[in-house]
């Protein structure tokens, strides 16, 4: 799932071809998904049966195929962005993508993106502590004698819910840890512009205005 | 669902004048019923004390409502309030604030007393109460013979005390390892089902999962707030899936 969508988030960018397409992402995401090159193409051509993605119809001087995103594949984007990962049914690793190329991504909120999932994952957490609740209380019920099997496996049954739970905690961290690089990343970028502003005035557009717009 | 405890509405607090007030709190508006525990959540300086402190009627809001129990706490006198403040709930913050010379019982006994309470009805709910939380071995013990949990256990009884429906602790596992922390949760967790109203202010995800709801504070503002839960057994089909 993830990688279809990355390839969307790259595709929102302007066109680009396959082998392109690939070392972007690569580059994009820090290198934490590896892609070959077959990968790119089978999910590119899913892309295109979807009518998520269209291609142009002939190839370009050096034989490569452009691909763009149409219409509905900028909707389909725009859900994503906005759309907590569902840790329930997707590898953890989509968060890690998808935090990677939102905050490059131009015109997505960053911030929107943490927050909303941080509420999605404390939810969770939550959720977990519940059920570690009734462990907790059946575990201290049974104690020794006849319920001695019962309390072992209450046990056991706790430390996979804690194992939950640490997850839940070192993502909710993570979290916490990205929005405060970003905040110190904004706070150092505005004053570059302003230096550059007072020194010799400079273009605008020397400070990409995309992250700009990210990070307030 | 019952008429809330706590309500605050549209509550904005600006510390100082002039070019160098500073709006600690932004507009919020926050409801807690009996039997819920609410955490607040939020970078160091988003308002998380402060909120705290106007709920507690600690701290006065320059604009909006705060009503306990139904009573507005903003229009209330000086002395109504602090009357107010030592009936109807009571604080618990991340250094127990137990008095040394006085023993466990003593010390929960003690805002009865000053309330005027006799002493001997006074320690009588003490007991009461610490023997709710299980914690009636404690009872004769000075501050100095419990660990930290112990401590800040006693302290929780001690907020809650006689008739005080409302309790607001401030990273109170704040000085705790996360597994003594996580017992000084659970005892909270307990007395909110027993129909006190907490607000919990923490930034431990794993101890904000003992709340039924977490609001996040930025820059003053509430920007989220977790809703209600799965169903457990959603999360466990889903969980063993994968
Ligand atoms: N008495 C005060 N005078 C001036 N500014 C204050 C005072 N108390 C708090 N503030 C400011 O209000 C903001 C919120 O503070 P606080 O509620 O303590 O945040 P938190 O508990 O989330 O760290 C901060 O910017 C803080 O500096
Ligand atoms: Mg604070």
């Amino acid at each position: 799932m993830s990688v279809r969508l990355g390839l969307m988030a790259l595709l929102a960018e302007g066109p680009s071809y396959g082998a392109r397409l690939r070392s972007d992402f690569e580059q994009r995401t820090g290198g934490t998904w590896p892609l070959n090159v077959g990968q790119v193409y089978t999910t590119l051509e899913r892309l295109v049966r979807d009518g998520l993605v269209a291609q142009d119809e002939e190839a370009d001087a050096e034989g490569r195929i452009s691909y763009r995103l149409t219409d509905a594949g900028v909707a389909e984007l725009a859900t994503w962005w906005t759309t907590p990962v569902d840790r329930t049914s997707t590898p953890r690793d989509e968060l890690t993508i998808k935090l990677a190329l939102a905050v490059t991504a131009p015109g997505v909120d960053v911030h929107r993106v943490v927050q909303s999932q941080r509420t999605s994952t404390l939810r969770h957490l939550r959720d977990l502590t519940r059920l570690k609740r009734d462990a907790l209380e059946r575990a201290e019920g049974a104690g020794a004698g006849p319920d001695h099997a019962d309390a072992e496996h209450g046990l056991a049954w706790l430390l996979v819910l804690e194992n939950l739970v640490f997850a839940a905690e070192a993502e909710v961290r993570w979290l916490d840890h990205v929005e405060s690089v970003l905040a110190r990343h904004a706070v150092a970028t505005a004053r570059t512009a302003r230096l550059r502003a007072t020194d010799a005035p400079a273009p605008a557009d020397l400070v990409p205005a995309a992250h700009e717009g990210n990070l307030s | 669902m019952t008429a809330p405890h706590v309500v605050l509405t549209d509550v904005t607090r600006v510390h100082g004048a002039g070019e160098t007030a500073v709006t600690a709190l932004d507009g919020v508006s926050l409801e807690i019923h009996p039997g819920e525990l609410v955490a607040v959540m939020g970078p160091s300086g988003s308002g998380k004390s402060t909120l705290l402190n106007v709920a507690g009627g600690l701290d006065r809001p320059t604009g909006g409502t705060v009503t306990i129990g139904g009573e507005d706490l903003v229009t209330l006198a000086p002395r109504d309030l602090a009357k107010l403040r030592r009936r109807r709930m009571g604080f618990v913050f991340q250094d127990y604030n137990l008095i040394p010379s006085l023993t466990a019982a003593e010390n929960v006994a003690l805002p009865l007393e000053l309330d005027g309470t006799r002493a001997r009805l006074a320690r009588r709910q003490a007991r009461h109460t610490l023997g709710l939380m299980d914690l009636m071995d404690l009872s004769d013990r000075y501050p100095d013979q419990m660990s930290g949990g112990q401590q800040q256990r006693v302290a929780i009884a001690r907020a809650l005390v006689g008739s005080r429906r409302f309790v607001l602790a401030d990273e109170p596992t704040g000085a705790l390892d996360s597994h003594t922390g996580e017992e000084v949760l659970r005892v909270l967790r307990e007395r909110c089902d027993d129909g006190v109203a907490g607000l919990l202010v923490t930034h431990e995800a794993r101890h904000a999962a003992w709340a039924d709801r977490v609001v996040f504070l930025r820059d003053g503002r509430v920007v989220d707030s977790t809703g209600g839960a799965e169903r457990a057994e959603d999360l466990l089909a889903a969980d063993g899936a994968r």
